[in-house]
């Protein structure tokens, strides 16, 4: 299933946003790989630029206020970012398809089921009526949704979030794109519904061969789906491989201050639970050296004074860590 | 359904006992009546008798004591008789059924200019926001939200007039015995006062159509591929549509108003031209009666709006 051919190959992307006036740097010189049929893990907490990341490569960064500084998003070798309007309107939905956060909100409430989904059938494959909807149903039935045939002609306020849920995975794998973007996919859904649709995204990839990018904040998640993890920081990549490596052998202090401040059932429950000292800085605010040098344990004199520069550089095959915090854990 | 049709119509009683009292009682307190009116000649001195003058209040009814009038009035109402005009001696009814589909006509096509101008404009200015587009078509809708209808008619019958070589009708032409004469009558009173309801049109489609692009789900409309147009048809539109339905609604009242100067500027006459003479010659039995009709009227139209929501939006029942 892994191999070395690079379906997505993002490099250097840098997104800003206008704020006030003044452009801040929201994703800082991002470079990450996808191979087909590989599910890649993206992490950080909140605001870190994950969902930005995701939107950049669906050239769907609202703008303004946003907008793509530079970079390269090379998918099967064509740069997106020099892509028309136009032609990135035949990439969304039929090379990447996306689901989000909010099931609740992310369906139409004047549409019905169906009609949300015949429209990109109709769209993309250049189905007619009939074909879309007997496609519809099929593929409702395929994510697990009971009665399709009823399904297809009621609106998404009947339905519970996480049948809308299946339904925003129906919509996103209906033209077998190649990489499917799944933004916090469960973070809006009970915790039993969100294994059953995290099972489900997982079952869907391995059938149809679909790369999945799964952003999310919980690493329980990507310890148990994804074969390579990119653990993002205010705005930065700072920790890049395989499921295993991350875990086992974290290098970053980012990283491992992450995995230390999840909640395990076999340490003693009095222990207080280790957190990472300090908070992210504000992006508008910082200017230069280590992002991390606020909350450094170990930071260098040159850390200290803005003088480091950051990039990634290789310590084992595939395991990549910013250069600055190699040594500081 | 039904019930709840039935429920907002009895809820409108009230309201319309209230407009009634309020319509009866300021007709009495504001200084002058009808017999002031047909007692004076124009330098305001008395021309009748004072024996004369009573017995005209005693035939019109007025040296009745004042709930009793009320009573007698609103027993009629109910009877579906509208009594008669205090001057011309011709039943309310008539004058109404005359004069009626002329301002019907004017109000149905001012409604239908002002969504076929207030919509497309209010779009344009939403999807290119902050452009000089936008800035041109809100400096336009401010621009005839400022103007009120009778002088915009009043310029558009003068534009008519030396452009088209229009000129006003003389007699009315009902839309049934010939549309297209009915519809050279009718046009520029509702161009008059469309454009400036368009203008509401306009700004409310705008606002509205900015909030519903900030939606999750048009971001996953766009995700899936549709080109800008397909999503402001197919999943802004419809979304945006109920507070554009609801201000339509409320404007009616405005539309009301905005006739009764339009038809007297354009000389049309209709029920708008029939509640000013009514007022100019303290004729009660008029003015009362005509505004509890545009009440009823306008709370007619908005149990249609409200209706009208569930065709909407499919999440509104009224069970």
């Amino acid at each position: 299933m892994k191999n070395n051919y690079k379906l997505l190959d993002v490099k250097n992307l840098r997104t800003a946003f206008n704020v006030e006036g003044k452009d801040v740097t929201v994703v800082n010189d991002i470079s990450f790989n996808l191979s087909p049929g590989e599910i890649v893990g993206l992490v950080g907490e909140s605001g870190c630029g994950k969902s930005v990341t995701a939107l950049s490569l669906m050239g769907l960064v609202p703008d303004p206020p946003g907008k793509i500084l530079g970079g390269e998003i090379f998918l099967e070798g064509k740069d997106l970012l020099k892509f028309s309007e136009s032609d990135m309107e035949k990439v969304r939905g039929k090379e990447i398809g996306m689901i989000f956060q909010e099931p609740m909100t992310s369906l139409n409430p004047v549409l019905t089921i169906g009609k949300q989904i015949t429209e990109i059938l109709e769209l993309h494959q250049d189905m007619s009526k009939e074909e879309a909807i007997n496609e519809a149903i099929d593929l409702l039935k395929l994510v697990g949704l009971t009665d399709p045939e009823l399904r297809i002609n009621d609106y998404p306020h009947k339905l519970s979030g996480g049948q809308r849920q299946r339904i925003m995975i129906a919509i996103a794998l209906s033209c077998k794109p190649k990489i499917l973007i799944a933004d916090e996919p469960t973070t809006a859904l009970d915790v039993t519904i969100q294994a059953q649709i995290l099972e489900l995204i997982q079952k869907l990839s391995n059938e149809l061969g679909t790369s999945v990018i799964l952003i999310t904040h919980n690493l329980g998640i990507l310890a148990r789906y994804a074969h390579k993890i990119n653990v993002m920081y205010a705005g930065h990549l700072i920790e890049s491989g395989t499921t295993d490596e991350i875990f086992y052998n974290p290098k970053h202090p980012y990283t491992a201050g992450l995995l230390n401040s999840v909640p395990r059932l076999d340490l003693d429950p009095n222990i207080e639970l280790p957190t990472i000292k300090g908070e992210v800085p504000n992006l508008a605010e910082f200017n230069e050296g280590c992002i991390f040098k606020t909350r450094c344990p170990n930071p260098t004199n040159n850390c200290k004074d803005g003088k480091s520069e950051m990039g990634l550089i290789e310590v084992e095959p595939g395991h990549l860590v910013d250069k600055c915090c190699v040594n500081c854990k | 359904m039904y019930k709840y049709i039935f429920r907002r119509i009895s809820l409108s009683i009230p309201t319309l006992i209230g407009v009634s009292i309020l319509i009866f009682f300021f007709m009495r307190i504001l200084p002058g009546d009808v017999v002031d009116a047909m007692v004076t000649d124009e330098t305001g001195a008395l021309v009748f008798t004072d024996a004369q003058v009573e017995s005209i209040e005693e035939s019109l009814g007025l040296n009745r004591p004042l709930h009793i009038q009320y009573l007698g009035w609103m027993k009629d109402v109910v009877a579906g008789d509208l009594g008669y005009s205090f001057w011309t001696k011709i039943s309310v009814g008539e004058h109404v059924r005359r004069r009626a589909p002329m301002t019907l006509e004017i109000a149905v096509l001012s409604l239908i200019i002002s969504w076929i101008i207030g919509l497309p404009v209010g779009i344009l200015a939403a999807i290119n926001r902050n452009s000089l587009r936008d800035y041109i078509s809100r400096g336009i809708v401010i621009l005839f939200l400022a103007i009120p209808s009778f002088y915009a008619a009043l310029g558009f019958l003068i534009f008519f007039v030396l452009v088209f070589t229009w000129r006003p009708p003389v007699e009315v032409i009902f839309f049934w015995q010939n549309p297209i004469q009915s519809l050279y009558v009718a046009l520029p009173a509702a161009v008059a006062i469309g454009t400036g309801m368009a203008a509401v049109v306009a700004r409310m489609a705008r606002s509205s159509i900015l909030e519903v692009i900030r939606e999750d789900y048009v971001r996953t409309a766009k995700s899936k591929g549709l080109t800008k147009r397909t999503i402001i048809n197919r999943h802004v539109l419809k979304n945006a549509l109920i507070p554009v339905v609801t201000i339509s609604g409320l404007q009616f009242g405005n539309l009301l108003s905005g006739v009764i100067a339009v038809e007297a500027a354009l000389s049309i006459p209709g029920l708008g031209v029939l509640l000013a003479q009514g007022l100019a010659d303290r004729d009660w039995m008029i003015i009362q009666n005509l505004v509890l009709i545009f009440a009823f009227l306008f709370i007619l139209i908005n149990l249609l709006v409200d209706i009208s929501y569930s065709l909407i939006d499919p999440r509104i029942r009224y069970d």
